[in-house]
């Protein structure tokens, strides 16, 4: 992935108000998959006794992650929708920690985008969270094809 | 042979808000998207309040997956939370108005969440209502639907599984 697709991958991820209200930084972009940060934050907390994330927020930087993973995508022409996403939860995020997810196209139709990701803390041997989900798909016009 | 007399309706309003707002406030991140719960009897329906920070989509404009799921998500667990504390509270099992929102009892755990989108979310306030499938000693199944203007068009639906709070934990 060139710096130059990768950064404007990063301006249009982080300018979406919900993604950015929460915090998301875009860490990288290959070719149909995508890696996303999301900063520990007291307001997103779920459970006040222990300090553990709210599962809703982690569904966010899932769905934010699969939806960057599909538009990543060499043959994908524009935005994407999500159609399904399953989240497994594993484990607690340990509080205070960042929560990176990685996610990525493990196959591709005409019309549908199938998306696996798993949601990391520090400790990388043990997801956080793992999803899998299938995004719209608009795949680009290419030789001979109706404009 | 004599009934006791009913109590009085605002001692049963009093003990079953004083429970729902002790499951609900004490959630930062319920606030921060600031969902609320309205109650008729057991019966709740959360509200999602339209907010910038809430879009996905800006040129649509649509609302963000991730805030639908939460918003589903939020509603299953006060569903599930709530019919698990109406019993104890209704029994006088648990004081209502004892409950301390930063150290709740018996909450569940999400084990997994599913969430269809039906529809494209518009920029306009979502509501949402869960129903307890299966509630048993260990696990619990929530099915969730949201809708915005018409309560029969569906923008989004999840089933959920929930890991039981200890009875005695």
């Amino acid at each position: 992935m060139s710096a130059d697709r990768t950064q404007i991958a990063k301006q249009f991820i982080e300018a979406i108000p919900h993604s950015r209200a929460l915090g998301m930084k875009l860490l990288s972009v290959g070719e149909g998959s995508a890696e996303i940060s999301m900063a520990y934050d007291e307001r997103f907390v779920g459970d006040p006794s222990t300090g553990v994330l709210h599962g809703g927020a982690v569904s966010a930087l899932m769905d934010t992650c699969g939806g960057a993973a599909v538009m990543s995508h060499p043959d994908a022409q524009a935005g994407t929708a999500t159609i399904d996403l399953r989240i497994d939860y594993m484990r607690p995020a340990t509080p205070g920690q960042t929560i990176v997810a990685q996610a990525s196209c493990y196959h591709v139709t005409r019309s549908v985008a199938f998306v696996r990701a798993v949601a990391l803390d520090d400790d990388r041997e043990r997801p956080v969270a793992s999803a899998t989900g299938a995004f719209t798909f608009a795949p680009a016009k290419t030789g001979g094809g109706k404009k | 042979m004599r009934r006791p007399a009913p109590e009085p309706v605002q001692v049963v309003k009093q003990r079953r808000d004083a429970a729902l707002a002790a499951l609900v406030d004490g959630v930062p991140y319920i606030r921060y998207l600031g969902i609320t719960f309205e109650r008729r009897g057991d019966e709740l329906t959360g509200t999602l309040p339209f907010s910038d920070l809430l879009i996905g989509n800006p040129t649509l404009p649509a609302l963000h997956g991730g805030a639908t799921a939460a918003f589903l998500e939020v509603t299953a667990l006060i569903e599930l939370s709530w019919s698990i504390l109406w019993a104890d509270i209704e029994t006088g099992k648990v004081d209502a108005t004892k409950l301390d929102p930063d150290k709740m009892p018996r909450m569940p755990k999400t084990i997994d969440f599913t969430v269809d989108y039906l529809r494209t979310g518009l920029p306009r306030d979502a509501y949402a209502r869960a129903r307890v499938n299966r509630s048993g000693r260990r696990y619990a199944s929530v099915h969730v639907e949201a809708w915005q203007d018409n309560r029969s068009r569906l923008f989004a639906q999840a089933t959920g599984h929930f890991l039981m709070p200890e009875v005695n934990g």
